[in-house]
């Protein structure tokens, strides 16, 4: 554990209030503690920042970002009850870390690009995904980027340099360093970005993955969302080590830390490894200390291991009001104007949702496409035979 | 006899086991506290606590390779795999050491373990929740491969695998989890490896099937028994080895079979099924093997009804299969 002495912010009751019952050692590694010295934080809790990490952010541009950050907050709550209703099959969202996500895909170039995990929607909406497709995907519909073949929140981008979502975990963090590799050898200037939790840091894929962009210098983000928990597993049970950043020491990669719920200090260590990346250096780990307001996805409950009294301190560190401080004090925003964006943020989203829930489901012959390149003569075979029926009662073909 | 689902006999099963053999260990993710993401161990860790039922990092091939050296030690773990679709970043560690430590030392090192993993479709989970990889396994020399279809076997069966010498996957239905209800044996019950068993009587057509559509197939056994055609429905439970001489037996009399899975057709089990029939009872057979299986693609979310292979595509082929 980090032996900073204890701040005198409100933030330190927390980092001490929050420690979790059961755990053995409060150890630094826990994203209570976000006040350790290595910890970047730009955002202080009176709403002004710190000159020296300052990313000097316009006021446009943070104004935009807080309305993306309100967006993915009002759309989680929004999928969290359609689930509920049993009108959409699953979701999994990101409340509690908006700063995380929507901080680290601002900092990217446009030329760059995004391997998302799971939990990142409002990077790929950010990235240009229509609110309205990415809503497809929730209904699985005929107009789901992924043509209603995955699971919701398992969307695709491309246009929008923003990768595929698999549900394996780590899988995608060796793609995204051979992707950066790539972009490399070709001498293109476009680093990657690539978002995983904590969890996926035990994975064979974390491991390799270092390994080889360290080797190879390849223009890699690797961005982890220590969000405190990989389903019902804290912290403390995926590493021993103090902190996940340091694990880029055993690959030569450099490491570094930032309080992941400060949008200002996201963009901050993010642009910095962008642009190191950029320099021909090399990669960099960011272990953004942020924390899952709420259960795992849809299907979990977090009742069942997780204290509730852990959580008064997270949700006094929410993302958002940290940052609705700050345009407070610098543009005068004011409650009326959130009332007002929530409403239109509302209606946006109600009517793509109305929209993809009459959107059909995709087409039986659909089901054979995209397996190959061409479809092969046993795929015909098989395309044929359920076209002929019978179909299955009560589901709509 | 006490009703259980099946999640419930497991839990049982496990519970008994652990009880009577403190060299029992169970190890996964989220298997501790939580009790597992389908409850399946709920209970054990407040019983048996943290050294016996073990909270892993997320990391699958970690998972078995410790649970492999724990059963070279003296332990007896059961791991759990979180869902059969993530085995494969342990399959080196099933493959290449897991099935083959016996053979590769000459004896000296059985290792046995049991990895429990859910599996199979019909629950929303799209292709990266509802796997049926059992052939790829069935296809590595040294491996036992279990699949239940009810409490009762689900406890018997589990606890035969993990008395077991050899290394044992243990799928799990997760479809019918909790909607496969029925009586569960207290105490020490255990139903043999490698045997099947004769679900449903009859003189017609054989239909060989296992896990959860051994209930589509009699429920399309009691349709076509409407059309006068009496199947009779052999649920596998041991997937391999094979009880081959309850299929044959049956065949013989029969003449005609339809073999049921959801895993993808080619390759599959289903086709080793009908190979070793053709082998075996050639000039038994009246009508050509039929195959209702899932489609060689992956696993579909919205169109998942279609996909798997239910009632009303098994009844057109036993239909045709009875005609021919
Ligand atoms: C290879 C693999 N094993 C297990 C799972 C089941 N699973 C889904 S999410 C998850 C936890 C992931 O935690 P973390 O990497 O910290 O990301 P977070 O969900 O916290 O953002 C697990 C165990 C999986 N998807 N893939």
């Amino acid at each position: 554990m980090s032996t900073a002495t204890q701040p005198a912010s409100s933030l330190a009751s927390s980092a001490s209030g929050g420690s979790m019952e059961g755990s053995a050692h409060p150890v630094a590694r826990h994203p209570l503690d976000a006040h350790a010295p290595d910890v970047v934080r730009v955002l202080r809790d009176d709403g002004t920042l710190d000159p020296a990490n300052d990313p000097g952010l316009r006021s446009d541009e943070v104004l935009t970002l807080y309305r993306a950050m309100v967006r993915a907050r009002l759309l989680d709550e929004r999928l969290v009850l359609l689930q509920r209703q049993g009108r959409i099959g699953f979701h999994i969202g990101c409340k509690g870390e908006e700063a995380s996500i929507l901080g680290s895909a601002f900092a990217m170039r446009q030329n760059d690009w995004i391997f998302p995990c799971y939990r990142e929607f409002a990077a790929a909406l950010w990235r240009g995904m229509p609110l309205q497709r990415y809503v497809d995907n929730m209904f699985g519909n005929t107009n789901d980027p992924v043509k209603g073949r995955q699971m919701p929140d398992h969307y695709t981008w491309k246009s929008g340099k923003f990768g595929s979502v698999s549900s394996p975990i780590g899988t995608q963090i060796t793609q995204a360093v051979g992707f950066a590799w790539a972009a490399k050898i070709r001498k293109e200037d476009a680093a990657v970005l690539v978002y995983f939790g904590d969890g996926a840091t035990s994975s064979n894929e974390f491991h390799n993955g270092m390994n080889f962009a360290g080797v190879f210098k390849a223009p890699t983000v690797f961005f982890c969302r220590n969000n405190g928990w990989a389903i019902s597993v804290p912290t403390e049970r995926q590493t021993a080590s103090e902190t996940f950043a340091q694990k880029g020491i055993a690959y030569g990669v450099p490491g570094v830390r930032c309080d992941g719920n400060d949008l200002f200090a996201v963009v901050k260590v993010t642009r910095d490894a962008v642009a190191r990346a950029a320099r021909g250096e090399g990669p960099t780990i960011i272990e953004a200390l942020t924390y899952r307001l709420e259960g795992h996805s849809t299907s979990d409950d977090p009742k069942a291991y997780r204290p509730e009294a852990g959580l008064d301190s997270w949700r006094r560190l929410d993302p958002i009001p940290r940052l609705r401080r700050y345009i407070e004090r610098t543009t005068g925003w004011t409650d009326a104007q959130d009332k007002e964006l929530e409403a239109e943020l509302d209606a946006e989203l109600k009517a793509a949702i109305a929209v993809s829930e009459k959107t059909a489901a995709p087409a039986l012959e659909s089901m054979f496409e995209d397996v190959f390149g061409e479809l092969p003569w046993h795929l015909q075979e098989q395309r044929d035979e359920l076209l002929r029926g019978p179909r299955a009662k009560g589901h709509g073909h | 006899m006490p009703q259980m689902n099946m999640v419930q006999a497991i839990n049982d099963a496990l519970r008994h086991e652990m009880r009577r053999d403190n060299r029992v260990v169970v190890l996964g993710e989220d298997v501790g506290k939580v009790g597992g993401v389908f409850r399946v161990t709920q209970g054990l860790f407040d019983e048996f606590g943290d050294e016996r039922v073990i909270d892993t990092p997320l990391s699958e091939g970690g998972i078995i390779g410790t649970a492999i050296g724990m059963a070279l030690y003296g332990l007896v773990p059961v791991p759990e795999i979180q869902f059969s679709d993530f085995i494969f970043p342990a399959y080196d560690q099933i493959v290449s050491e897991l099935a083959k430590y016996r053979y590769r030392s000459g004896g000296e090192y059985p290792a046995k373990l049991v990895i429990r993993t859910p599996t199979g479709g019909g629950i929303r989970g799209g292709h990266y929740h509802s796997q049926s990889p059992e052939a790829q396994f069935i296809h590595v020399a040294g491996l036992k491969v279990v699949c239940p279809s009810n409490p009762a076997d689900a406890k018997g069966l589990l606890l035969a695998s993990i008395r077991d010498p050899d290394p044992v996957l243990f799928f799990e239905p997760k479809r019918i989890y909790r909607a496969a209800k029925g009586e569960v044996p207290e105490g020490d019950h255990t139903v043999p490896l490698g045997k099947a068993s004769v679900v449903r009587k009859g003189q017609h057509v054989t239909i060989v099937v296992w896990g959860a559509m051994l209930y589509e197939a009699l429920d399309a056994a009691n349709q076509a028994a409407a059309q006068g055609i009496d199947c009779e429905v052999i649920d596998l439970r041991t997937l391999w080895p094979l009880d081959i001489e309850t299929i044959i037996t049956s065949v013989k009399k029969t003449g005609r079979v339809v073999v049921v899975h959801e895993a993808p057709k080619s390759c599959g089990l289903g086709g080793e099924i009908v190979a070793l029939i053709n082998e075996k009872a050639f000039l038994h057979l009246e009508a050509p093997p039929k195959r209702v299986t899932g489609f060689d693609t992956p696993f579909p979310y919205t169109l998942e009804m279609e996909y798997l292979p239910l009632s009303h595509r098994i009844l057109p082929a036993i239909i045709e299969t009875a005609r021919y």
